[in-house]
């Protein structure tokens, strides 16, 4: 699959139950389990024996789910809504994703307490070697044949798995933190780099291998990530990307977090996404809730995320030219970044973690005025855009930094699991605005930038035409905002209408219990992925029935693309790395979680 | 008062002269940290440093009192000797290449008939420093930073003693002062040695490691390359080795290429000598700062490959054609 023989992507199918049909007939329907859920795709639990069958089924059928779009666990054991579910004590998920069909599946496993133990997917899908990692690190599932089944965001050293539900989320209910020197030589023994590990040599029968440690403090590394590479002179041989260094738990707050409480820490998992990370998740909650939002949120909405995008890019555009080593852009970047910085902060009242989506809404009304200052910017965008292609874009030695490094064609792409300008870059049209319509993008008129060679220029080269479209879709929104509220009229909508509250008692206990408590959404599954910044980002919510998210699955894009990396890189010089590096579009925190 | 002969009173002058042309080589590299920085932030829209004293010109002072007063710390790993000797070299082959440049006709350090001989051994023994820095630190970047420098100063010590040859076979001579004073009676070489003047630039960038061709420490990959295990006033002496470098190497364009001294109204006032001197060389440091502030680094293969496949044949045919019509001249 290359650029010439480019994909069809027919309209999104909800709940494509064609598959089901499929895997049917060709492993009996007593094999399966459908779970009936809110995630828009038929999710199945399949028995342990049968699974690598299935998953390899899947990956060869006609229409074949190319991409393993995220596979992690659930801890079933306090679960409490689980009719007419495969008894289980944990449960493992594969979401995979087919763009022939462009539908889903979700593949389910159960496992029991004294046999957590699954066969490795890593034969069938590459990138299920880092999801399986952190499975392992979270839940302590064991999967058998992995190449190298170890802690994937824990230090080597830790104790016990997070995410389990008898691993405490808070830290007053551990024992106070103390520093050995003992426990510090044991600390910095394990950092230690043994390329046998990783069944890597130290040198050949000529010569030896230079270890280089890039990272986790390094001017190129994009915030703490850690890169070993194996170098002959300045030629990478091989390396082995490490992070886990920016993990913060996000997935296990969203377990102790309201539902209404825990939309602030979205902002912070991709950290220049902004408001963008709040839209998949209150869309999966919304589906939960079974909200509709009126037209005028969805509108905000889009016009909010898209600014974050512009914002995204901005730094993008500044630092991967000053990877390549020219120094001034950024400073230019930074300038634009202010511009629509003023209009974010007079709409939402924050810059960079506005948190300002709401479950069936969005905090406020857009302020008096908004539409001037967003027309101010949307004048003075576009010719500063022309002038960085033209003076730093088209320079000749950015070119020839750039044109045919680390570049990458779309099956190795779809198999890594790459989304975003990464994969638009290799030629695929596959942009979830237009594929899977989400948030009333549908209504919007803009072009999804494409390129051909996947390589670091053409990557770029994707984001500037994204933020041309961007600043299409600002300026249609605001050409038709609609009037109307500015939250869905809905029991669930947190917090709910606040001058209502002064007239209604109903209103105004809900109000009082939904900021307190927090609301209460009906047990199910739902699922939402959007077109962030930096790829798909999806949020992938269980409920129990409570104030609080059961499992909170965070499905962000930089995790694969730093998964690939080595695949990309190998044979290429270190400059290339920092070009490749820079030409990614990652955070950490959008990685570590 | 006998033994005040006029010889060693003139000894006595010119040893002044010497000592007062490269404390001001000095001071003006050190003053240059401000002035790139003042001169990047007008680039690229912004302020910087405008705190310390009147548009920030204590900034300097300020600096040096926070370079002198930090530790000055060798890793423990390191080899010593090494490690200290390489920041004198750095700070120092540059500052004593300055020795033959010509400011006026009646200042100047050494009048060397080898003037240009002087200068390319001088220009060949900075590469020690980046070589004794990134080995004596033990450190891998260091390394990683040294070798390149190697590879890029064999690359382009090549040609840039090569570039210059154009201008020694008209002038006939590689005392500064008479290529100076040929320039005149006859253009200035920035005409008739064009190529040469394009292929010394870049090579003159390339030996003060100066961006584009700040391989050696490449921020964005090696950290800091060479000197990343360095603090205080060692490192202090690499970054004003860096300048006085650029002060060389303006000085010597101007000299060799722009007419030295030479300049409008000098047979009125002698004095403006100094000033066109001056004047042109500031334009040249101006020049290596906006190269800095507008180009990306090229990939350090690419940066050899410029070099051999196209500022060395580029030089080549200079030479030759040079050569080649100073005998038809004859």
């Amino acid at each position: 699959m290359t650029a010439d023989s480019a994909l069809y992507i027919p309209p999104y199918k909800a709940d494509d139950q064609d598959i089901v049909v499929e895997l049917n007939a060709r492993f009996g329907a007593q094999t399966f389990t459908l779970q009936p859920t809110r995630t828009g795709m038929p999710v199945l639990w399949v028995p342990r024996e049968r699974l690598i069958e299935v998953l390899a089924f899947l990956r060869q059928v006609s229409k074949p789910y190319v991409m393993l779009y995220d596979l992690h666990g659930v801890d079933e054991r306090l679960r409490t809504h689980r009719q007419g579910l495969p008894a289980a004590d944990f449960s493992v998920f594969y979401h995979l994703m087919s763009l022939e069909r462009n539908s889903d599946v979700m593949i389910k496993v159960a496992l029991s307490e004294r046999d957590l133990n699954l066969p490795t997917a890593t034969s069938v899908w590459p990138n299920a070697n880092w999801y399986e990692r952190e499975v392992w690190d979270m839940f302590g599932i064991n999967f058998e044949g992995h190449p190298h089944l170890i802690r994937m965001l824990m230090p080597p050293t830790w104790e016990g798995h997070p995410l389990r539900k008898d691993y405490p989320a808070r830290a007053t209910e551990f024992d106070p933190f103390s520093l050995t020197a003992a426990k510090q030589d044991l600390e910095q023994e394990a950092l230690r780099f043994k390329p046998e590990d990783w069944g890597m040599k130290r040198g050949s029968e000529h010569e030896d291998y230079m270890f280089l440690n890039l990272g986790p403090n390094h001017p190129s590394a994009h915030g703490a990530f850690r890169i070993i590479l194996q170098l002959d002179g300045e030629e990478i041989i091989d390396c082995v990307p490490e992070i886990g260094y920016h993990h913060r738990g996000a997935e296990k707050m969203g377990e102790r977090q309201s539902w209404h409480s825990y939309i602030p820490y979205t902002d912070r998992v991709d950290y220049l996404g902004g408001v963008m990370n709040n839209l998949p998740y209150v869309l999966a909650v919304e589906k939960l809730a079974g909200i509709k939002v009126p037209d005028r949120v969805d509108f905000i909405r889009v016009m909010m995320a898209e600014f974050f995008r512009i914002q995204n890019h901005l730094l993008y555009l500044g630092t991967y030219i000053q990877d390549v080593g020219a120094m001034t852009p950024v400073f230019f970047t930074f300038t634009d970044r202010q511009r629509a910085y003023k209009v974010i902060e007079a709409i939402t009242g924050f810059r960079m973690h506005p948190a300002w989506y709401r479950i069936g809404g969005v905090a406020h009304d857009l302020p008096r005025g908004w539409d001037k200052l967003v027309r101010e910017f949307l004048d003075w965008m576009p010719k500063r855009l022309a002038e960085y292609e033209k003076a730093a874009l088209k320079n000749s030695i950015l070119r020839g930094r750039t044109i045919g490094v680390a570049s990458y064609n779309t099956k190795e792409a779809l198999e890594w699991g790459v989304t975003g300008a990464g994969l638009r870059a290799t030629g695929l049209d596959f942009d979830l605005r237009k594929a899977r319509p989400y948030s009333g993008y549908q209504h919007f008129e803009f072009e999804v930038p494409l390129a051909v060679n996947g390589d670091a220029y053409d990557r770029c080269m994707v984001k500037m035409g994204e933020m041309r479209e961007s600043l299409r879709i600002i300026e249609q929104c605001l050409k038709h905002m609609p009037e109307g509220p500015y939250k869905a009229d809905h029991p669930l909508t947190t917090p709910p209408p606040k001058e209502r509250t002064l007239e209604h008692i109903e209103t105004l206990i809900t109000h009082f219990l939904q900021v307190s408590w927090g609301p209460v959404m009906p047990a199910n599954e739902s699922f939402q992925m959007i077109e962030a910044t930096k790829g798909i980002n999806s949020y992938y919510l269980t409920s129990d029935g409570s104030t609080m998210s059961y499992r909170t699955r965070i499905r962000t894009p930089s995790f694969p693309h730093l998964q690939q990396i080595p695949s990309v890189i190998r044979g290429s010089m270190v400059a290339d790395l920092i070009a490749y590096l820079g030409s990614i579009d990652f955070v950490m925190a959008d990685v570590d979680r | 008062m006998s033994w005040l002969t006029p010889e060693l009173i003139d000894v006595i002058v010119q040893v002044l002269k010497a000592i007062v042309i490269l404390l001001v080589v000095v001071v003006s590299g050190a003053l240059l940290s401000f002035v790139e920085r003042r001169l990047l932030g007008l680039w690229q829209d912004r302020y910087g440093p405008n705190r310390v004293g009147p548009f920030g010109m204590f900034q300097l002072g300020a600096d040096m009192l926070k370079m002198f007063f930090k530790e000055d710390w060798t890793p423990p790993f390191a080899d010593k000797p090494i490690f200290t000797l390489a920041p004198v070299v750095a700070m120092s082959s540059l500052l004593i290449a300055f020795a033959v440049v010509p400011v006026t006709p009646t200042w100047g350090v050494a009048d060397l008939n080898i003037g240009l001989l002087f200068f390319f051994a001088m220009a060949g023994l900075t590469v020690y420093a980046v070589l004794f820095a990134g080995w004596s630190s033990n450190n891998k970047f260091a390394l990683l930073g040294s070798l390149r420098a190697s590879a890029q100063t064999v690359s382009y010590e090549v040609f840039l003693g090569l570039s210059l040859m154009g201008i020694v076979a008209q002038v006939g001579s590689f005392n500064m002062r008479d290529i100076v004073e040929y320039q005149q009676e006859h253009l200035w070489f920035i005409i008739p040695q064009f190529l040469g003047f394009a292929t010394f630039f870049i090579a003159g960038v390339a030996v003060t490691h100066r961006h584009p061709f700040d391989q050696p420490e490449a921020e964005q990959e090696l950290a800091d390359g060479y000197h990343i295990e360095y603090a205080g006033m060692k490192w202090g002496m690499f970054f004003v080795g860096e300048y006085i470098g650029i002060v060389l190497i303006s000085a010597l364009l101007t000299t060799l290429f722009f007419g030295g001294w030479h300049g409008p109204f000098l047979d009125a006032l002698p004095w403006l000598s100094f000033f066109w001197f001056a004047l042109k060389t500031g334009f040249f440091i101006m020049l290596f700062i906006l190269l800095r502030a507008s180009i990306p680094r090229p990939r350090y293969d690419q940066v050899m490959a410029f070099s051999w496949k196209f500022c060395l044949p580029l030089t080549l045919i200079n030479l030759l054609v040079t050569g080649a019509l100073v005998l038809a001249a004859q």
